[in-house]
């Protein structure tokens, strides 16, 4: 099990932030040298790790405004709801990034030559005296200081009506796929103004409506498969290769309702939040309200593994919907070698379990906790009598502090976690054997 | 201004290379355009060492910037001083086949295409070729992607030894660990294989088009398939059964219905391709699985090729294929659940009549046309419709007229407009199979009551209908027929109506001749001229002018004079403009009595100008009211064709 020590705290230098500042999204490119975070104020934020294994503000630049659709008369946020590296190209880095509407495609790139020479200026861009030119210049180009710019380049829009909760690169990395509520489209990532409706569950009368698409994923691997998630609690594979349009599943991951446990809360608390293939293509992971389960491609009628995330909040549901905390999006993620997977919880904890030893923690992350070079503590809540004096009680946890957004290092142990405005990036304290246990704690603060 | 000692001559030079690097996107472009211009001022000398490197490095620029750079440098040959020295070219071009941007991408590729030409031998050797294994071997798919269209314009040109290192760069990237390389490789092996040794394409290719055609992504998949067509041209017929058949009969039936839509799609070359022995025993079977798709897709883009499919069988065995094998899908396609594989199969059925001959046709296909004609969707029964004359030369249309009639009607009178159209313009085809009998009697009074349609483009279309019938059926029919009626509707209330009137004369004045024109036709245009709304009154004007060359000069003179100079003093400025223009178009019939009026430029109103104008013009005064519907769905675009209302 990872015994993160906290590397980097990025956005959390200012204590006061507002609404705009909450990260919306966390997610590491192909190979984890960089982490791009999305916040409710369009902005992208993009960090590079550096040789000492800290990472740092490599680009920020406004992904999306806020706009005004005038012909349904809404407003579209500029909140950023998901992130997704395109693979590399070239020395260039390519992103797509959404709000509720458009999708898209930024690059990131450096610049480190600029021309000089003009033939009718000077460097600082007087006119020159013309009678002095005689010969013509050929600019040439210079090094100068490392510039990062990013820049569209290409915007995906006008082909949602709902609003967009995904979007997934497929592996043949020429198309990517974007996830409203009830559609789902395919996109070649050259063409702008068409995509092709792959899934639609849009029913004849909207009163007929039953589900939602609240996540979608490629396959890592196989460019045919895709799998989303609906408010039910089922989650779909589809083969792109058997038609056209994918409204019949090749697959369908459900578990079934145990009727002692049913409730008025049960479809709410049922309904998949986070879908993640494994890096192995062969599981995958989702999250509910109160679980997340792990599912193996070829076992359609239950999970393999459930873990309860917060089991002790299934007495609190009445209380959490009349604050509509249970509509909290939760978002989980494998580790690199799919051993261990994480998600977030209330109270700015958030949890990891190991599947081989079926070992779990619950760790917190906060400005107060989290000290440079220190190795988290593991926390506890308890439903009944404080047992210990770190132990905190399910009534003093604060449904405020939440984390939703998480994201672990495609090969390394390094996690990414978004506590509203703060960035926490955590690193495994290795062993100088290799071996990554070491609960003691350093500080290097 | 430059001084008296400056060069003048090389003030616009400068200006353009130090707008190289423009803060204005547009200029930089601008002078990347007449790049060839800048590299002549500099001369051979200074473009090799100095213009090229600058360019090589500016890669960061915008794309259409890079462009296009990228289509210049292939005609840069003779500015860096010809041949010999062409191999100067390739380190900027080589810099912009690895850019990101796909277009540029296959600009520069284009264009390093171009220059190989101008290679010698050993210039390949010593330049092309190493350029070619770098962007081969570059850390970068875009690079290796780029060098996938190089390999078959140096092939030819080299020595043995680099023949085989080029062989081998291609090898390794077919099996390159990006898919996009792969689909690179994959889209270039036809390519390729066609310049290659025939010993080589059997050891080399066939190994590499199997692996690619049973690759994991179905995207490599589906490109192999054209290679494939591109191999099977390429080998002998004795080798093709073994070699290529089974991996084409295995993309045939793939998993993925895009690889059966690239098979479904690129079938007649394959047929081509393959020869008729290999057709008759593997094509057919195929042919008919691909009719059968469970895949729309896959069905419509097989449908699309049932007729060239079936005329290139060979002669011997064809109808016998056709009435046992393709016939029974076809059949099963006309009542399919999908409208565009009907609509697809709609549009080349007639095709098969001519040939299966008279009797086949009465009693196979006509049954199915008549199926399809009274088609739920009405784009299935424009295709039959728009392609009856096949039908018509081999069983005559009679036998068809009793179930077109109710077809046409219902296709005439459908709400979309778009629908409406398409039908008018078969009309005249129609209506010269039918005859003029059976038209009179059942399509003429459609062919009217379009003339009032609520949709300006299906009035100006029925305009246009009524011209082509007049040129089919001659002037006395169109005497009898037509003209009483359009010239009735210039009393109709409906001051559209009475426009179309106009527009109508207009169109047939000169297939009806002089006569008509000057006898029936113009007092009515004359009696307009007083029409209390100003659009019909300028209309009378463009009209007189449009039908002035019909006329002999007395009546022009004596009756179009008088009602264009009244026109020219109106106090609309539209109609009076019109009236003028009129007047001086008429310059070789009228005598210029308006001289002096007509060569006063100020009158050229910008309203009557092309559409465009409101768009790109917005500061234009505009003191009247426009009248248009954008609704595209159900009112059709009156756009094109402002109507101005004013007065009413």
């Amino acid at each position: 099990m990872l015994s993160p020590v906290l590397c980097s705290d990025l956005a959390a230098l200012e204590p006061e932030y507002t609404e705009a500042d909450v990260i919306s999204t966390v997610e590491f490119n192909q190979t984890g040298e960089f982490l791009a975070t999305g916040d409710k104020g369009g902005r992208v934020v993009i960090f590079q790790r550096e040789p000492q294994g800290e990472y740092n503000v490599y680009s920020t630049f406004q992904s999306h405004e806020p706009e005004f659709d005038y012909l349904k008369s809404f407003e579209i946020e500029e909140k950023i709801n998901k992130i997704r590296w395109l693979p590399p190209h070239n020395p260039a880095h390519f992103l797509l990034s959404t709000n509720d509407k458009t999708v898209k495609l930024w690059k990131v790139s450096e610049k480190d030559k600029r021309a000089e020479g003009y033939n009718l200026r000077d460097e600082e861009g007087r006119l020159k005296d013309l009678s002095t030119i005689t010969t013509l210049q050929v600019p040439v180009l210079r090094p100068m200081d490392l510039l990062v710019e990013a820049s569209p380049r290409r915007v995906f829009a006008n082909a949602h009506a709902y609003h967009i909760n995904s979007i997934s690169v497929n592996s043949d990395c020429e198309t990517y796929l974007s996830a409203d509520d009830l559609r789902i489209n395919l996109w070649h990532l050259n063409i702008t103004d068409r995509s092709f409706n792959i899934v639609d569950l849009k029913p004849e009368n909207m009163e007929d409506l039953s589900e939602v698409i609240t996540v979608a994923e490629f396959h890592p691997h196989h460019c045919h498969l895709l799998a989303f998630s609906s408010s039910t609690g089922t989650t779909r594979l589809c083969d792109m290769r058997a038609r056209a349009l994918c409204d019949q599943h090749a697959k369908l991951f459900e578990e079934a309702v145990d009727p002692s446990r049913q409730s008025f809360f049960s479809e709410i608390v049922s309904s998949v939040s986070d879908v993640k293939f494994s890096h192995s293509g062969r599981y995958l992971l989702t999250r509910d309200y109160l679980t997340v389960k792990v599912w193996d491609l070829n076992m359609e009628n239950k999970p393999m593994e459930t873990y309860q995330v917060h089991d002790y909040l299934r007495t609190k549901l009445c209380s959490l919907y009349e604050s509509d905390c249970i509509f909290d999006k939760f978002e989980c993620a494998w580790n690199g070698t799919d051993s261990v997977i994480m998600t977030g919880a209330y109270n700015n904890y958030f949890r990891m379990f190991d599947r081989a030893s079926l070992r779990d923690v619950t760790l917190e992350a906060s400005r107060e906790v989290c000290k440079r070079r220190a190795v988290l503590q593991p926390r506890r809540v308890c439903v009944g009598k404080k047992r210990k004096e770190t132990d905190v009680s399910v009534d003093s946890l604060d449904f405020r502090k939440k984390i939703l957004h998480t994201a672990w290092h495609p090969k390394e142990n390094i996690i990414a976690i978004a506590a509203s405005n703060n960035l926490y990036i955590f690193q495994d304290r290795l062993t100088p054997n290799g071996h990554h246990n070491t609960p003691e704690i350093q500080s290097a603060m | 201004m430059a001084g008296a000692e400056g060069d003048d001559s090389l003030y616009p030079i400068a200006v353009l290379i130090d707008e190289l690097r423009n803060e204005d996107v547009q200029l930089r472009l601008n002078s990347i355009k007449k790049l060839s211009t800048i590299a002549l001022a500099l001369e051979v000398e200074r473009t090799r060492t100095e213009l090229l490197p600058f360019l090589t490095d500016t890669i960061y620029d915008e794309d259409e910037v890079l462009l296009a750079l990228a289509e210049q440098l292939g005609s840069f040959t003779v500015l860096v001083g010809g041949p010999e020295f062409v191999h100067c070219l390739l380190p900027p071009l080589e810099s912009l086949a690895t850019v990101e941007e796909t277009v540029v991408r296959d600009k520069a590729v284009e264009s390093l295409r171009k220059i190989s030409q101008e290679h010698s031998p050993v210039d390949l050797e010593v330049h092309f070729v190493p350029l070619v294994k770098r962007l081969a071997s570059g850390d970068w798919f875009t690079s290796r992607t780029s060098a996938c269209g190089l390999f078959s314009v140096c092939y030819p040109h080299v020595s043995s030894t680099v023949k085989a290192e080029i062989r081998q760069h291609f090898r390794t990237l077919c099996s390159d660990d990006t898919p996009m390389v792969r689909r690179a490789a994959s889209s270039k092996l036809g390519e390729f294989a066609k310049v290659l040794e025939l010993d080589y394409v059997k050891s080399d290719i066939i190994p590499l088009f199997t692996a690619l055609a049973s690759d994991e992504q179905d995207s490599v998949r589906l490109l192999a398939v054209e290679s494939g067509v591109s191999i099977a041209t390429l080998l002998p017929q004795e080798d093709l059964e073994d070699l290529v058949m089974p991996t084409l009969r295995q993309a045939a039936e793939d998993k993925s219905w895009r690889v059966r839509y690239m098979v479904a799609d690129k079938f007649s070359e394959l047929q081509k391709a393959v020869g008729p022995e290999i057709t008759k025993n593997d094509l057919v079977p195929a042919f008919q699985n691909l009719l059968k798709d469970c895949e729309a897709e896959v069905r419509t883009a097989a449908a699309n090729k049932v007729k060239v499919f079936c005329e290139s069988l060979p002669e011997d065995s064809r109808e016998t294929i056709i009435m046992t094998h393709i016939l029974p899908c076809v059949k099963e396609l006309v009542s399919d659940t999908n409208q565009h594989v009907k609509s697809a199969l709609a549009s080349v059925i007639m095709g098969l009549s001519t040939i299966l001959g008279k009797d086949n046709t009465v009693e196979h296909l006509l049954p199915l046309f008549l199926v399809q004609l009274k088609d739920e969707y009405p784009e299935v029964r424009l295709n039959i419709i728009s392609n009856l004359d096949c039908v018509n030369e081999v069983i005559g249309i009679r036998q068809l007229s009793q179930s077109l009639l109710p077809a046409i009607v219902e296709l005439a009178e459908d709400a979309k407009w778009r629908v409406r159209l398409a039908i008018i313009e078969y009309m005249p085809l129609l209506a010269g199979q039918l005859g003029v009998e059976f038209f009179d009697e059942k399509l003429n009074s459609l062919c009217m009551a379009w003339l009032i349609d609520h949709v300006y483009a299906i009035r100006e279309a029925a305009t246009c209908n009524l011209m082509k019938l007049v040129e089919k059926f001659g002037a006395e029919w169109a005497q009898n027929t037509i003209v009483p009626k359009v010239l009735g509707m210039a009393n109709d209330s409906n001051y559209l109506h009475r426009m179309t009137t106009l527009f109508c004369i207009n169109a047939l004045s000169e297939v009806c001749g002089q006569e008509i024109t000057t006898k029936h036709m113009l007092p009515v245009v004359l009696k307009m001229s007083t029409d209390q709304v100003a659009n019909v009154r300028f209309n009378v004007a463009r009209c007189l002018q449009k039908i002035g060359p019909v006329l002999d000069s007395s009546a022009l003179q004596a009756e179009v004079k008088p009602v264009l100079e009244k026109l020219a003093t109106d106090q609309d400025m539209d109609v009076k403009y019109f009236a003028l223009d009129a007047i001086s178009g008429m310059y070789p019939f009228i005598s210029l009595t308006f001289q002096h009026i007509s060569s006063q430029k100020h009158f050229h109103s910008p309203l009557y100008y092309p559409l465009q104008f409101f768009f790109f013009n917005k500061s234009a005064k505009m003191s009247t009211i426009l009248c248009f519907s954008v609704n595209m769905g159900s009112n059709g675009c009156n756009i094109t064709k402002s109507e101005k209302l004013k007065g009413v």
